[in-house]
């Protein structure tokens, strides 16, 4: 069954068409990629899916409702939670505060039990703790915890942005370039990551990726767009042999390779 | 865990000297010093004369005022240059139902924080999706707006404003000196503090710093960025709004002068001068912002002069506050 599905998604900026007629669907319990040349439009894809562009025209269906058009703070409560492809901590802010902020959607104390500090506050208080550490321990860096943020390495800042994502229970996550800017090591880490918050946690991942080697290793289905339409679809071995696809990276190969 | 008083006591102590703040790092030297101002405060009307505490009221009267301001502002990061208008709100609400409805003082706060409440969401709803700069043009008319509009009616008493608005009575014991009133502002300087630190370490006061810290990150969260700055304005409102209370009591009299564009800067400044976000620093601030023109009154005009120019140079050397910041 699909946990998601896009249906014929229009994007406009002043004129210029980012996004034409794009469908697809991710099924739920999957890890699918999306895919594409530098300025494909992958970013603004994932923008309309969590709210924060409006599209045109089009349907986005999001575990058998519609979210298209709605705001992002909905959207995440719905169950779908992201990463940004650069980096957005809360720098000032420790680890440990950072991932608390996705457990707001999932409490409800407010000002009147914070003042008194009621028992149900307490309560609250502690299990969002409890379960952004556990978080912090899924992703490795639970000894980080009380670090500010801007004073960590480049690799435990990403990992702080996937537990932060975690924590607000999500159905379905989106990681936008999960592997930019990591070391060889840390990318190793993070195709086993990827594959253990599926099986362990059973959310269905969709990310955008351009190392190649990390999306082939990982991914069950493939979307590739190009110019914000899309070019192919199917497996890692399916899209690798679509003449298309390969001509829409050739023929970009100058500006692609580093 | 922090007590009211303790708090309110930091603030004896950080206006006091400003000296090694290392040495505040230990918690037991910290509850040495929170407790012997505490009881500082609470004994100066034994030693002090009408003058120091009719000063010292006002202290903590803007304490109150400086605290409400910075939970939109510190906490929220929301720039009002409006905030005396939920101030006018209290006061008048108060003026307005003691002189003319005969309602008792202590009824009028409900109704205070209801009417709060009620422009802080006028203001607050319409404006929050503005980003800064605008935010700050379109509060600082909803100052101008508030006091004109006190000006121009008359069951506010127009320019002149009221008079003989009802002092309060507890118990039978009516609050009619200073020495009163110093107890009464300085118990709600506490009582600011410890609601404001109860909301700093909770949901919502975490909630407010991601919206600060990053808008669109903190949607992304979940977190819903338009309500959580309503509240602030809501919460900042009925600060204002108490205050306004036991101001107009205070003074049995208010006039719309009182809540120019002015008096929103000054507690403006109150909370930048200080230290945005961080409750001491508030409190340092308004320390600073009454005590300063009192101690240099001997200078005559020319004191504000001298104000502007310490002000200056606190905030081109320290343009986070007075106080340090804490987190290395």
């Amino acid at each position: 069954m699909a946990l998601l599905t896009v249906d014929k998604l229009n994007l406009n900026f002043a004129g210029l068409q980012v996004i034409k007629d794009l469908s697809f669907s991710v099924e739920q319990g999957s890890i699918a990629s999306l895919i594409g040349p530098n300025g494909a439009g992958k970013t603004s894809v994932f923008n309309c899916l969590t709210g924060f562009y409006k599209p045109g025209s089009g349907r986005i269906d999001f575990d058998g409702r519609a979210i298209t058009r709605q705001r992002p703070h909905r959207i995440t409560r719905r169950g779908m939670a992201r990463t940004f492809q650069n980096l957005r901590l809360f720098k000032s802010m420790t680890v440990l505060e950072n991932v608390m902020s996705g457990m707001h959607c999932r409490t409800r104390a407010g000002a009147i039990g914070a003042i008194l500090r009621t028992g149900s506050q307490r309560r609250e208080e502690r299990e969002i703790r409890e379960f952004c550490e556990s978080c912090l321990e899924f992703v490795g860096i639970l000894g980080e915890k009380d670090r500010v943020a801007s004073n960590l390495s480049y690799g435990t800042q990403r990992r702080v942005e996937w537990a932060r994502a975690l924590a607000t229970r999500p159905r379905l996550l989106l990681l936008d370039e999960p592997a930019a800017g990591l070391n060889f090591d840390e990318k190793q880490r993070l195709i086993g990551l990827i594959k253990r918050i599926r099986d362990e946690l059973d959310i269905t991942v969709l990310l955008i990726e351009h190392d190649m080697g990390l999306v082939m290793k990982v991914s069950e289905m493939i979307t590739v767009i190009d110019y914000g339409r899309k070019i192919a679809e199917g497996n890692a071995q399916q899209v690798q042999s679509n003449p298309k696809v390969i001509e829409a990276y050739l023929g970009r190969e100058e500006d692609e390779e580093p | 865990m922090t007590s009211p008083d303790s708090i309110s006591g930091a603030a004896n102590q950080a206006d006091g000297s400003g000296g090694p703040l290392g040495w505040l790092e230990s918690q037991r030297n910290r509850l040495i010093v929170l407790s012997v101002m505490a009881a500082a405060a609470m004994l100066l009307p034994l030693i002090a004369n009408n003058y120091v505490l009719e000063v010292m009221s006002n202290v903590w009267f803007y304490v109150m005022l400086c605290l409400g301001l910075n939970i939109v502002v510190g906490y929220a990061g929301l720039l009002d240059l409006g905030y005396a208008a939920f101030f006018a709100v209290g006061a008048y609400t108060t003026g307005i139902l003691t002189s003319q409805f005969g309602v008792n003082f202590w009824l009028t706060i409900p109704a205070a924080v209801l009417f709060s409440c009620v422009a802080g969401i006028v203001i607050g709803g319409p404006t929050l999706r503005l980003r800064s700069d605008y935010l700050a043009i379109v509060t600082l008319g909803f100052g101008e707006i508030v006091r004109i509009i006190a000006r121009n009616l008359e069951i506010t008493g127009g320019a002149s404003g009221l008079i003989g608005i009802e002092k309060p009575s507890i118990f039978g014991f009516e609050i009619s000196q200073i020495a009163h009133f110093y107890y009464v502002f300085l118990i709600l300087a506490v009582l600011a503090c410890f609601v404001s630190y109860r909301l700093q370490h909770s949901r919502l006061g975490r909630a407010w710093q991601y919206v600060r810290e990053d808008e669109d990150a903190a949607e992304a969260m979940g977190i819903d960025r338009v309500a959580v700055k309503l509240y602030a304005y809501v919460i900042g409102a009925i600060f204002g709004g108490i205050a306004g209370c036991f101001f107009a009591a205070k003074m049995t009299a208010i006039s719309p002068e009182t809540f120019t564009f002015q008096q929103s800067v000054l507690i403006l400044l109150g909370v930048v001068l200080g230290g945005m976000g961080k409750i001491p620093g508030v409190i340092v601030g308004a320390f600073a912002l009454v005590l300063f023109p009192e101690v240099f009154r001997d200078l005559g005009s020319s004191r504000i002069l001298v104000f502007a120019i310490v002000m200056l140079v606190i905030m081109l050397y320290r343009p986070e506050g007075i106080w340090p910041a804490k987190k290395s």
